[in-house]
């Protein structure tokens, strides 16, 4: 069994009147299975509302499934003795960094966390330099967080959860509200700690381009996964995917209208390695 | 005529420790009807500079002019600008406040002074150009989508019928197809108003698709200022900001480095496919 496993999982918004009737239930997630193997580097796609944010919020143990079972190393979330294990388990990095960030030095911040599950003094020095280096923020230790730039703000939230050695991340559009250096060293850093520390990283995204190297994607529509695969795969779905008010990258755009216009390009071409391997096989093949 | 800025520079702090040089004699001429796109990374001065054009910071040196008026002047009325220039600011969703949709997008024609009829008028017409269908006139903005929210948000800036309308990230945080639903209305809007559009975006394939110049800041500076092609065609320089030209257009330039008949300026999907076509039916 994978370290997140979910079976037929339900969550319900209810919204009610002032008389405490139910005025409107929403699915948010609607039957989502899931089983994700430890180490892999997993990326959630979907459009605004479609219960990424949600999902994301239960495996943390924020909500409870309303419905079906969701089981973060084996341990049910809905079990309430599980909630604090649960969260030490997997830890959550959010859209924006100033929401996140609570002392006043980047090494206070990302003492934090091991701080309140009460790891001694020394370990919590060890943990919090080796957060640091793992995210390249070590010399900024002594700093005020409010100085730093918006990727740096996220490296240092990254690097306050993984002082809390989960086996699991899960980053909910960590990227989405910095500029594309600050994304580039979000997503580098995360790709990093997944390939050496073997962190489980589940990424909740609308950049395409940050999709690509993952190990298994999932689409979201409506509460349910519509669409699951290798990237190459889902991103062969280019019609699907623009139905899902969703996007791909612009070189497996060109290679999909390419294909269109009548050439012999391959489905889900992802780098431009890829495009310009196939464009010399359509070229020699004249 | 539209705006012009000679020798402006900024100094956040200047008495102090956090001095900080935010500009750094700005040159710009902005002609009516023009779509540019801005561009450059956190900290190089955008929104500082976009905050100049409608007085909200006035510059520690330099001159602004709009239609040849001295914003500076000490008769020149401030809150004439301030009509004329719209300013989008990032997550613009955050500043709804009213009880629905049609009062939120009204406030800002009543608070110039129009009648109550007028100032729906011109709120209607604000949410049909951004697509805000009638059943949501009376909904509280609080229970539209974040695309739709940011919708209304952008409604109440037009419905101040802004001669140039600045956005600021307009597209930051929404799903793709949130991203180009809005990008399309603006282009149109653009299209069969004439307006005058600033777009500051971080992403170059939007910039490429949509505008006819862009405009480059670094460190304070105008770094670069053309045509997208003009611009793209030097991504070196751009990487050395911390900017790429879109991915296309590297894809561009690989094939023409092995085949150098094909065109390597396309700066959008549309025209690298048409580029490709043209050379195989060329080659053939």
């Amino acid at each position: 069994m994978g370290i997140i496993k979910a079976a037929k999982l339900f969550y319900d918004y209810v919204s009610k009147n002032e008389h405490d009737e139910i005025e409107d239930v929403v699915h948010a997630v609607a039957g989502v299975d899931l089983d994700i193997e430890a180490g892999q580097f997993i990326a959630v796609l979907g459009h605004n509302g479609s219960g990424k944010s949600t999902l994301a919020k239960q495996i943390n143990a924020l909500l409870f499934p309303t419905g079906g079972t969701l089981w973060v190393k084996n341990m049910d979330t809905s079990e309430p003795e599980n909630m604090w294990k649960i969260r030490q388990t997997a830890g959550m990095v959010f859209q924006n960094p100033d929401n996140q960030i609570i002392a006043s030095l980047v090494e206070e911040d990302v003492g934090f966390g091991p701080e309140n599950i009460g790891v001694p003094t020394k370990e919590i020095w060890k943990r919090v330099n080796q957060s640091l280096k793992s995210v390249g923020m070590i010399e900024y230790s002594h700093h005020s967080p409010n100085k730093l730039s918006g990727g740096q703000k996220q490296r240092v939230a990254i690097a306050g959860v993984m002082a809390m050695e989960p086996e699991c991340i899960v980053l909910d559009e960590p990227t989405a509200m910095l500029d594309p250096n600050g994304r580039k060293e979000v997503i580098e850093t995360i790709r990093q700690l997944n390939k050496e520390k073997k962190v489980t990283v589940i990424l909740i995204t609308h950049y395409m381009d940050e999709v690509v190297h993952a190990d298994h994607v999932y689409v979201m529509d409506d509460g349910k996964i519509v669409l699951s695969g290798k990237p190459k795969d889902v991103f062969s779905q280019v019609e699907l995917l623009k139905e899902l008010r969703l996007d791909v990258p612009q070189v497996t755009e060109l290679a999909y209208e390419l294909k269109q216009a009548g050439l012999s390009m391959p489905d889900g071409v992802l780098t431009i390695e890829e495009f310009l391997e196939a464009f010399e096989k359509i070229k020699g093949g004249e | 005529m539209g705006m012009r800025l000679e020798h402006v520079s900024y100094i956040y702090s200047p008495d102090n420790a956090f001095r900080k040089q935010a500009l750094k004699d700005i040159n710009l001429e902005i002609h009516d009807g023009e779509f540019i796109g801005l561009i450059g990374h956190t900290g190089s001065g955008k929104s500082t500079l976009i905050q100049h054009l409608n007085g909200l910071i006035r510059a520690t040196e330099g001159k602004i002019y709009y239609n040849d008026q001295d914003i500076y002047a000490s008769d020149y009325r401030m809150t004439d600008l301030r009509s004329h220039v719209g300013l989008v600011f990032q997550y613009p969703e955050h500043q709804l406040f009213e009880m629905t949709v049609l009062k939120d997008v009204c406030y800002g024609p009543k608070n110039l002074g129009l009648s109550d009829d007028e100032a729906k008028k011109r709120a209607k017409e604000a949410l049909t150009m951004v697509s805000i269908a009638e059943k949501e006139y009376e909904k509280s903005p609080f229970e539209l989508s974040g695309g739709q929210k940011r919708r209304v948000a952008i409604a109440g800036v037009l419905a101040m019928h802004p001669d140039i309308l600045v956005l600021d990230e307009p597209t930051a945080g929404l799903d793709p197809k949130g991203r180009n639903d809005i990008l399309d209305q603006i282009s149109s809007l653009h299209k069969q108003t004439g307006i005058t559009v600033i777009l500051v975006s971080h992403s170059m394939e939007d910039v490429a698709k949509y505008v006819d110049r862009i405009i480059v800041m670094n460190r304070g500076q105008v770094f670069m200022d053309g045509t997208p092609k003009a611009i793209f065609d030097r991504s070196d320089a751009l990487e050395s900001v911390g900017l790429a030209a879109p991915q296309v257009t590297y894809v561009m330039r690989c094939l023409h480095s092995i085949y150098p008949d094909m065109p390597m300026d396309a700066t959008t999907v549309e025209e690298a496919k048409t580029d490709i076509l043209k050379y195989l039916e060329a080659d053939k």
